[in-house]
């Protein structure tokens, strides 16, 4: 059956954590992680609520083949209604964090209430409770892990926490597990941090038994791990360069925002790409990138391990920043650094550090700082202000401002709460480049027109993990299609939508969509879990969860004037590469898009939509 | 020009980059910018530039000329023009 059958709800108000059945009518609906918890999302919490007050809620879930022996099976979810985009918000996490939570016994936490005191929660297989993390408050996510494994004399124990940024109220703060992988996007970590839960440490023995038919999901298993290995893009592109290979090709398409997306094209793209990572420095001759990473159970291993040079005039003086650390993958090496015209490979390479060590999303803060450069080189704001000089390509601004946001120091409170925010409170709100509120990434609508309608109807806001167009439209995933018109991408833009919403609520990660169809993972899902698991019911599973969130996004006052761009998208013309001239046809594709989906043109879902998929 | 059996042959100046994996196959010097800057004979295609550095076709996934894409179809008839960029991947994805 693949699932645990167990919930651990905790309340931290009354200080209890109990365990509960899984309902396993909901898991035949939703699956499990994204789906699955959002279903209980949804059921339990008010849409209108206050993503920062105690009547919200969090969960962390899990995906029926998380912790299985199905390549990529560690991945985890956070569930809840994001305080940067009050959308929402589900974030997937890797690493080892997911896998220990089911070893320990437990499909889902469900985190309720708000602690009066700063708490973790540990987990020792079925063994639950709070304990006091007086001390643990103001820690980094990097000491907060340390001091939990020797608090508990237990190397394996797995923490998952969030940094300084997510006690401070920044709203785009992630949660961190294992050091360097992170539940990203939407402010989850600002969530947890608003309950005064510092971390969920966990250990589990248990392992993951109660496969449906194990001799035949093992041989799914290895199928599918195969088509993984024969693939070149699995095989060896990613494990090689990682995401960071795509620095160079979406410059050379001119889609890499650019300047806050004032340009398509930077100059500097070749200094901060995957290949430059692989170059030796003239400075210590040393490469930026140590070896490649992978997360638990995955037979990729996209993730990057990078070391910067000790006398780097940004970690001159700091030796915990000289040693082997996560680095910079494609998203937060455009935002940290094309966003802002950075071309500064090791000072990026700290910055992502800075973030992973006190947890903040760098796609947010990188496009952050980049409409703060623009307002401070329109003379909006003013050295003065913000404490240091910000122009365009400064390196040592995107170091200060890292550690000003992370701390909540000075000007990087204000940076803390986003663009929209930041450039709602100085006078020009057409400056942030965001969909409901949240950053869009490293992928320009304009020179990529999918992903314009990607970003405008992503139920998390602006995001490329909701449907990645960019895969068919760029690199020919199925199949390629022309980047550059808009004819056919709002069933492309539905199809990887749904298809997605099944990947995220499997355990596995989405990168083994470069490979595998939903034929691969079906053959894996129908022999762990049990009931009947088809093609049609995958799909069809795929798009009630995307109708779910959508739904619960209308509940909490969105409407389909959310579901649009900046106008710099759809006014100023790409100036430079393929797409010169071009602006984003999302006008065209939205009304295309809500009849593909079955929903009015006030992109509410029909009656007949909903009641075909149970809604 | 260059001369070719005492015919002058025009020629143009294009930009060759490849990435990845492929850069091995750029004169050692040109690798770090992944790019090398080309006189070749007027009319010279897509396909005859992938031979004449021995890049392994199979490889050659991703083919843009001045970003746009070139489809495997193309790439023997395609002829580049000067000052164009033509700038290879093997298969990659990222995200």
């Amino acid at each position: 059956m693949a699932w645990t059958r167990k919930i651990l709800r905790v309340d931290l108000t009354k200080g209890t954590c109990k365990s509960e059945p899984l309902n396993m009518d909901w898991a035949q609906q939703y699956l499990g992680q994204r789906g699955l918890a959002t279903k209980y999302f949804v059921e339990e919490v008010d849409p209108k609520v206050d993503p920062l007050s105690p009547a919200n809620k969090m969960i962390m879930a899990t995906g029926p083949l998380t912790g299985t022996m199905a390549s990529t099976g560690g991945r985890y979810s956070v569930i809840t209604k994001g305080p940067l985009t009050g959308a929402i918000a589900c974030s997937n996490s890797g690493g080892y964090f997911g896998a220990e939570l089911k070893f320990a016994g437990w499909d889902m936490i469900v985190v309720e209430g708000k602690s009066p005191k700063p708490v973790y929660l540990s987990i020792e297989n079925d063994k639950a409770e709070l304990r006091d993390a007086a001390h643990l408050w103001g820690k980094t996510t990097w000491e907060t892990e340390e001091i939990i494994k020797k608090a508990h004399q237990d190397p394996q124990i797995r923490v998952s926490s969030i940094g300084r940024a997510g006690e401070n109220g920044v709203l785009f703060s992630c949660i961190v597990n294992d050091l360097h992988r992170a539940a990203g996007r939407s402010g989850v970590g600002a969530v947890m941090g608003s309950k005064n839960l510092k971390a969920v440490a966990v250990r589990g023995t248990e392992g993951v038994g109660a496969i449906k038919d194990p001799k035949a999901f093992m041989q799914a298993t290895v199928a599918a791990k195969k088509v993984l290995a024969d693939n070149a893009v699995t095989g060896q592109g990613l494990p090689k360069y990682g995401t960071q290979v795509l620095m160079n090709v979406i410059n050379e398409m001119g889609a890499l925002p650019t300047r806050n997306a004032r340009d398509v094209q930077f100059e500097g793209a070749g200094k901060i790409s995957g290949e430059a990572m692989h170059e030796k420095r003239p400075t210590d001759g040393k490469a930026n990138l140590v070896t490649n990473n992978a997360c638990f159970g995955c037979t990729i291993a996209c993730g990057r391990i990078s070391r910067v040079d000790q006398n780097h005039w940004s970690v001159v003086n700091s030796p915990k920043y000289w040693g082997a650390s996560g680095g910079l993958e494609y998203e937060a090496a455009w935002a940290l650094g094309a966003a802002g015209g950075v071309d500064d490979l090791d000072a990026l390479t700290v910055a992502n550090m800075i973030c992973n060590e006190d947890g903040m999303d760098p796609i947010t803060f990188g496009a952050t700082i980049g409409a703060a450069m623009e307002l401070y080189t329109m003379g909006v704001l003013t050295e003065k202000q913000v404490g240091i000089q910000a122009p365009f390509g400064s390196a040592q601004a995107v170091i200060e401002l890292t550690r000003m946001t992370a701390e909540g120091r000075g000007f990087g409170k204000e940076l803390g709460l986003g663009s929209k925010r930041l450039c709602d409170k100085y006078g020009h709100p057409e400056l942030s480049m965001t969909v409901k509120g949240q950053e869009f990434p490293a992928y320009d609508p304009r020179g990529i027109q999918g992903m314009g309608l990607t970003y405008a109807t992503s139920n998390r806001g602006a995001c490329h993990l909701r449907s990645y167009t960019v895969a068919s439209e760029v690199l020919g995933i199925p199949v390629k299609t022309d980047p550059l018109v808009t004819d056919g991408k709002a069933d492309l833009v539905k199809a990887f939508q749904d298809a997605t919403a099944v990947f995220d609520s499997a355990g596995i990660c989405i990168f083994t969509s470069f490979a595998w169809s939903l034929a691969d993972v079906q053959p894996q899902l129908a022999s762990a879990c049990e009931g009947e698991w088809s093609m049609e019911k995958l799909n069809e599973v795929g798009e009630r969860i995307w109708n779910l969130e959508r739904q619960f996004n209308l509940a909490a006052g969105f409407t389909a004037k959310d579901d649009d761009l900046p106008q710099r998208l759809k006014t100023e013309a790409a100036k430079t590469g393929p797409a010169k001239g071009l602006v984003s046809g999302i006008d065209k594709m939205l009304p295309e898009y809500y009849k593909v989906r079955g929903w009015s043109k006030a992109g509410v879902p029909e009656k007949e939509t909903l009641a075909r998929l149970g809604l | 020009m260059s001369e070719v059996s005492g015919d002058v042959v025009a020629e143009v100046r294009v930009t060759f980059k490849l990435f990845a994996m492929l850069q091995d196959y750029l004169p050692v010097e040109a690798r770090r910018d992944n790019a090398l800057a080309l006189d070749v004979p007027d009319g010279t295609t897509v396909l005859q530039i992938i031979e004449r550095f021995s890049v392994p076709l199979k490889s050659c996934h991703l083919v843009l000329i001045d970003g746009n894409y070139v489809p495997p179809t193309e790439r023997g008839t395609r002829i580049l023009k000067d000052g164009e960029t033509l700038a290879i991947w093997p298969p990659i994805a990222g995200g």
